[in-house]
């Protein structure tokens, strides 16, 4: 065993008389494991989170019986069930507002809950009876209990009344409160009415026998079962699929770092290892020794890098529960819980991305001869053979990505088109600059000229994996830039139609409600009070939200709809017609002349579609209709949202009044400036995490051009010490390789340019539609992209910088150095 | 203790085969010293590659002691380099990331051949004593060549085969490090090949081989 | 007092409930049944016993039960046993709330039995929302879709005839009990005094009933006879703190002679034996305080517990001296609060099946 560790001694200590070397190398692996598994973190935290909003008394993990029209039925219903032998547990579900906020109130029955129901209340010792007998107990997650600033055992105040007093379970998900079903019945004002019962299952190996559900029910009820996936794990996997894109593509970034660092490595050690080879050393030992040293620093690296991953997640976790909470309503925990499964991983890419980066080097070092032969000059026909192999991959890569454009129809295919596009443009990148730079060649006279577009040429090929990277990070930038600023124009044009009242009332309750308008009417600075309301349904099995817009002006002039018939506003009116939000529209396919049937209490309310809105940022599809018409067929629809028209500068003294009158928070009233900055607030860090990520994946790719550079810059003495032997200055050298740096990477940066723009329309017109619903105009951004371009060869400009100032100042005598030392 | 028998190598170039050895018959007794002479392309360092199998002959016998080398896989080769031969190239070849301590003691290490008190007199006679901290960069070239030397040396090697291991040396020095050398083998009593264009070293050296056109001349 | 350790006789186990909600923290001790009594009703000697208002509940106690045992065998002579039992518990003093309020907590146990099988099920409620209960006239006891109900010439005298009827995923029963005789009182006159310190419960038996009907195990239908015994019982603080079960027995002598025999255990190692000796024409009498004995003869073990499944039982004052063996000795309700309770055969003196219940163990 010494034998190897003397061996592994040796090919280290290269590394202590270079540490820089050893530096990108690690930093190259610690980026890589580290973006890539912060991201995983992220998505996994968020699955967590998911799975407990699931699993949350049934959630969609249970099968559960409904009512047809998805409202409230009697309990005697659940009582009927049960003793026809359906083993059923019944539960009441509303909101309650605390403090201006929303919470979702759950009443359970501890006593007949399945038991397969994961988080059940653990009732402590003696308190089933405390937990089911008024005032009963209220149980919530950690983190509500935070949220509302109260302790357990404090009563919230909802509407006037007292809630039971808290008490914390931790597996709860967060924004849920979770009280007895008879307490719940007493909050929500529902006597004896129940939202769902939930079906347990049977212990036994077959069914406990029991009467058909329409035996007992009729058709009152209806049978959901249960869906392994959860409504939230639907709706965010696009946003997963975002991140982990994200995590990919800086993977593999950082992988180009590796590649380089090991080369260099390689190629600076290529004389040590024929030493050991000459000394003594099989091949196959010294084989196995560098692979054993690739694997230990694989595995330093990914433990370090792991531990940044740890914090990238930490760090960006409050932006993606804030982007999920925008996006989806999903609610994500703020404390980042890590699975051992997490480490394990991130290890094992660690040390798979290092041997993939290290393949080329190693397999080199496996077929290298002992001897030193002269260098072939062949490198010409053997690029060419190569450019030409890769260009033709290009192609067909392209080729993958129009089919998938025309026959593809989901999201994973959107982002199959987008790694296609990138990975062809990466691969066809350097028969692009070969092209580019062969003009150059063509249409140089001096012969300095001449030489510096052919040794450009020449130098091409080790510098394409670091250009390559460059491009993919330039093109991704530009692509998410793009998107970005196209969502965030559209989404303000829409919020300014979308926010037309000035000013915004939540009441508490309905009564209060009736007080304040009876208030408004004797105000006269108050031009026109809108009532709004909201009631949930179901359309296809999946939930929707139905809106009531009161008949105004107010609508009619700003609402922003995309499309729809010539007197959309008017068909409103009778109740028999609505608007679809786009998101619906797309889901459902459905069209302005389409019928539908919407399931209300007092039956299925049939209306045509008679123009389509925008909804952006609402996971959940929604129409719209006339508010009388909804409180018609919705009497239990809260009327307590107001919009107001107030001339401007009686805005300020009206709110002032309202709060003072009635009591009203910050929460409950807002002007509509207010609102806009809370929409946009929201927005923006929806796409903070965007943003973020970007900006690594660009650093990155700075540093895998940096160290390729450097890599080149050694390998390329021989190359310049000709030319400084026949009277070129140092000082002029280096501004020749200066400047054929930045040659190369201009041509890829203008070259990533239109690769981005093609992006950004991949994103917005494939990926947002499959994962949003939504579709936004394609705007370009030319000030953004002249912005990009500046930042590119910026950092074109610092990694060529230190190799080339060491040119500058490099000592004669190492130049002369490389004409001793060829063998 | 050393024997060549009709060894034959051609290298393959632009297409045409290119014989480098033709049938070269040669021996090395143990303690003694050969010189191996010849202009360039004589196929000289050809033939010392293949003794020291780091390269495989076409035909031929090579037989070093009791073994066969041209029937050794590589493995095989790798482990009579190490544990038999001792080589010095005309580049030094140091490890450039070891100390002189280091690369000294680095062959005698893997061939688990280390002997600490032939070690230190390698080090007293090669007059290395006050450098063996520094790095080969540091060193002038006499001064890295006698690093090689006692590298070569260390594992106590049946046969010291050197490829003009003074060609980047100026005389003065060449004849130092030779001197030195010589002695050593003396010393050790082992067989000494070298590679050399130079008639004046050759000279110095118990016997001399011309290689002309791949052929003992 | 643990959960497991400390279970008694019919022990409605409030406990249970909690366990079955997924905290295993609530050990009110299977059912306070050794609890403090304060705000309940207490059990005094001299009741007179109101038929048919006794068979409805009582809430004011704490725990009460409906509780039927058959010893049955199909058309060939195999013998199986059937338990029927609902449980009722007053969480907390006080006049019955409405609706969800409901201070009442029921539990419902089935078990079928035979030579080779034992299957049981549970099911719990909350009272308030009729999904258990019981009503004395008609007489009607349920929980879900188990269910004890007066068929037409119910006679609240003899408690019959009644159907009962339970099913779970891998078995059903469905029987039909007939009496001809009237129900007995047990203990003094009804009261059934438990330890020397004021422990007692009212406690009434109708053992006459002849059964008829069907089992099924496994969609495999039987059709059975034979005979079945019910108990009632109600207190507020039956057990004293430091008892920790009990073995009991319910035996169908020959000549229609009936023997309810159980042993309360200590901590302390002491037991306590309490019976009553019923003739043919429904006369109960209290067994003597000493003098008799029952001792284990041989032990089965399930889930890591030693349960005593065969005795040796003497009553000399009454010439008895039998020996004891299960149908099965593997009748382990293996419900929230475990127990063993399974038919039994035996012989000596006397000849003859019943039912034994273990708890505690």
């Amino acid at each position: 065993m010494r034998r190897p560790l003397w061996i592994l001694a040796v090919l280290l200590s290269h590394w202590r008389r270079h540490p820089m070397q050893l530096a990108t190398l690690l930093i190259g692996l610690i980026s890589a494991t580290a973006l890539w598994s912060g991201v995983q973190a992220l998505n996994q935290q968020a699955r967590i989170a998911y799975d407990r909003a699931a699993a949350t008394f049934g959630g969609a993990r249970t099968a559960v019986l409904v009512s047809k029209d998805s409202a409230t039925f009697p309990q005697q219903l659940f009582v009927d069930l049960r003793r026809a032998g359906w083993p059923v547990s019944p539960m009441l579900e509303g909101r309650v507002q605390i403090d201006g906020r929303s919470f979702r109130l759950l009443g359970v029955e501890p006593v007949t809950l399945p038991s397969e129901v994961g988080n059940a209340p653990a009732v402590g010792r003696g308190s089933l009876q405390t937990f089911v007998t008024p005032p009963g107990e209220m149980l919530v997650a950690g983190e509500t209990l935070r949220d509302l600033g109260l302790k357990e055992g404090e009563r919230p105040q909802a509407s006037g009344t007292s809630l039971p007093p808290l008490r914390v379970q931790a597996e709860l998900a967060p924004g849920v409160l979770v009280v007895d079903i008879g307490i719940a019945q007493d909050i929500l004002k529902m006597p004896g009415q129940v939202s769902r019962l939930l079906v347990g299952k049977s212990k036994g190996k077959s069914k406990a026998p029991h009467a058909t559900l329409e035996s007992v029910a009729g058709d009152k009820l209806r049978l959901v079962e249960p869906s392994a996936e959860s409504d939230l794990e639907r709706l965010t996997d696009s946003f997963h699929l975002n991140l982990t894109a994200f995590g990919l593509l800086s993977f593999f970034v950082g992988l180009f770092i590796v590649n380089s660092a090991i080369g260099l490595a390689f190629e600076q050690r290529l004389p040590m290892l024929r030493t050991l080879r000459a000394c003594g050393v099989s091949a196959r030992m010294l084989n196995t020794v560098l692979v054993i040293e690739l694997v230990s620093l694989a595995l330093v690296a990914g433990l370090i890098g792991l531990v940044c991953g740890y914090f990238i997640a930490a760090a960006l976790l409050p932006d993606v529960a804030a982007s999920l909470r925008g996006l989806y309503g999903a609610q994500i925990a703020g404390q980042l819980s890590l699975k051992p499964v997490w480490w394990f991983a991130g290890i094992t890419i660690s040390i798979l991305g290092a041997l993939a980066a290290a393949a080329a080097s190693l397999a080199k070092a496996i077929r290298m001869p002992v001897l030193a032969t002269a260098q072939p000059q062949a490198w010409q026909q053997a690029q060419r053979r190569w450019l030409i192999f890769q260009s033709a991959a290009a192609l067909a890569v392209f080729a993958v990505a129009a089919a998938l454009i025309q026959f593809g129809d989901s999201l994973i295919a959107g982002f199959a088109v987008l790694a296609a596009l990138m990975l062809g443009a990466a691969l066809i990148l350097p028969m692009v600059l070969q092209i580019a730079l062969a003009i150059g060649q063509r249409s140089a006279r001096a012969p300095v000229g001449i030489w510096f577009w052919a040794d450009s040429r020449q130098q091409l090929s080790g510098l394409s994996l670091a250009l390559m990277a460059l491009l993919l990070a330039l093109a991704v930038n530009v692509g998410v830039g793009t998107m970005v600023e196209s969502f965030s124009r559209t989404f303000l044009v829409w919020l300014d139609g979308r926010l037309a009242a000035d000013v915004y009332i939540s009441a508490a309750s309905d009564t209060q409600a009736k007080q304040i308008k009876a208030w408004l009417h004797d105000r006269p600075e108050v031009e026109a009070i809108l009532p709004g309301g909201r009631a949930d349904t179901q359309l296809d099995g999946a939930p929707i939200e139905v809106l009531g817009l009161p008949d105004h002006a107010t609508y009619r002039d700003n609402w922003p709809l995309l499309e729809s018939t010539a007197n959309a506003w008017v068909r409103l009116r009778p109740g028999d017609a609505c608007l679809v939000s786009e998101q619906l529209s797309r889901r459902m396919k459905l069209a302005i002349g389409d019928h539908i049937e919407v399931p209300a209490p007092g039956g299925d309310w049939p209306l045509e579609i008679v123009g389509i809105y925008a909804d952006y940022g609402n996971p959940k599809g929604q129409i719209a209709v006339n508010f009388a018409a909804l409180t018609r067929r919705f009497p239990q629809t809260p009327q307590t949202r107001l919009g107001l028209r107030v001339a401007p500068d009686k805005i300020a003294p009206l709110i002032t009044a309202l709060q003072a009158t009635f009591g009203l928070d910050d929460r409950s009233v807002a002007d509509q400036a207010t609102m806009k900055r809370e929409s946009k607030r929201v927005f923006n860090r929806t796409f903070s995490v965007t943003a973020a990520l970007n900006a690594f994946t660009l650093g990155v790719a700075g540093i895998a051009l940096l160290t390729s550079l450097l890599t080149l810059a050694n390998s390329r003495l021989p190359q310049l010490a000709p030319l400084w032997a026949i009277g070129l200055t140092r000082r002029r050298l280096a501004a020749l390789e200066l400047l054929k740096t930045m040659a190369v990477a201009l041509i890829t940066a203008l070259f990533a340019l239109p690769l981005g723009l093609l992006v950004a329309w991949c994103l917005l017109a494939i990926v947002n539609v499959k994962a949003f619903g939504w579709r936004l105009p394609f705007h370009v951004f030319p000030l953004q992209l002249i912005e990009l371009l500046a930042v590119a060869m910026a950092a074109a400009l610092c990694a060529a910088a230190l190799p080339v100032a060491r040119l500058a100042r490099m000592q004669p005598a190492t130049l002369i150095r490389t004409f001793v030392n060829e063998r | 203790m050393l024997r060549v028998t009709g060894l034959t190598k051609s290298y393959r170039s632009a297409g045409e085969d290119v014989a480098v050895l033709r049938g070269v018959d040669l021996a090395v007794a143990t303690g003694e010293s050969v010189a191996l002479t010849g202009e360039s392309g004589s196929g000289k360092s050809t033939l010392l590659h293949l003794i020291a199998g780091l390269d495989a002959a076409d035909s031929g016998e090579i037989a070093l002691a009791d073994t066969v080398v041209s029937g050794l896989s590589d493995a095989g080769r790798a482990e009579l380099r190490r544990d038999r031969l001792g080589l010095v190239f005309q580049q030094f070849n140091l490890i450039p990331s070891l100390s002189v301590a280091d690369n000294l003691v680095f062959q005698s290490r893997i061939a688990g051949r280390h002997d600490a008190a032939w070690h230190d007199e390698l080090v007293e006679r090669l007059g290395l004593k006050n450098l063996l901290r520094r790095y080969p960069e540091q060193l002038s070239g006499g001064q890295q060549q006698r690093v090689a030397i006692g590298r070569a040396l260390a594992p106590k090697p049946l046969l010291l085969l050197a490829d003009e291991p003074t060609g980047n040396l100026d005389e003065d020095t060449a004849d130092e490090v030779l001197h030195l050398a010589r002695d050593l083998v003396v010393r050790t009593g082992c067989g000494f090949l070298m590679v050399t264009h130079s008639a004046r070293l050759a000279a110095t050296l118990d016997r001399q081989i011309n290689l002309h056109a791949g052929v003992i001349a | 007092m643990s959960a497991s350790g400390t279970i008694t006789r019919r022990a409605f186990a409030g406990g249970a409930l909690a366990l079955a909600l997924g905290g295993k923290t609530f050990a009110q001790g299977f059912a306070g049944l050794g609890e403090n009594a304060e705000g309940f009703a207490a059990v005094t000697p001299g009741k007179p016993f109101v038929f048919p208002v006794d068979h409805g509940p009582h809430p004011e106690f704490r725990i009460e039960w409906w509780y039927v045992t058959a010893n049955l065998s199909d058309t060939s002579g195999a013998a199986y046993g059937a338990q029927w039992t609902l449980f009722r518990q007053t969480m907390k003093p006080g006049g019955p709330a409405e609706g969800w309020a409901n201070q009442q907590l029921w539990m419902g146990h089935a078990a079928v039995t035979s030579a080779t099988t034992h299957r049981f099920s549970e099911t719990f409620a909350r009272g308030g929302v009729e999904q258990a209960g019981v009503v004395a006239m008609p007489f009607h006891a349920w929980i879900d879709a188990w269910e004890m109900r007066g068929l037409d010439a119910f006679d609240a005298q003899h408690i019959a005839p009644i159907e009962l009827k339970a099913s779970a995923a891998d078995f059903s029963t469905t029987l039909r009990l007939d009496a001809d005789r009237a129900l007995v009182l047990q203990g003094d006159h009804g009261y059934s005094r438990k330890s020397d310190r004021g422990q007692a419960s009212y406690y009434y038996s109708q053992p006459f009933y002849k059964a008829s009907g069907r089992i099924v195990i496994d969609d495999r239908p039987v059709d059975v006879t034979g005979v079945a015994w019910m108990d009632r019982e109600w207190s507020s603080q039956p057990l004293a703190a430091d008892q920790t079960g009990w073995d009991w027995f319910s035996l169908h002598l020959p000549g229609d002679e009936k023997l309810m025999l159980y042993r309360l255990r200590q901590k302390d190692g002491r037991e306590n034996l309490f019976g009553n000796w019923i003739t043919p024409d429904g006369r109960s009498t209290e067994i003597a305080a000493s003098g008799n004995s029952i001792t284990p003869t041989a032990t089965t073990e399930i889930d890591g517990r030693k349960l005593p499944t065969s005795w040796h039982v003497t009553l000399p004052a009454r010439g008895l001296a039998i020996e004891t063996t299960p149908l099965n000795p593997r009748s382990w309700m293996g419900t929230s609060f475990p127990y063993w309770e399974g038919p039994i055969r035996f012989s000596g003196s006397h000849a003859g099946f019943g039912y034994l219940e273990m708890t505690g163990y």
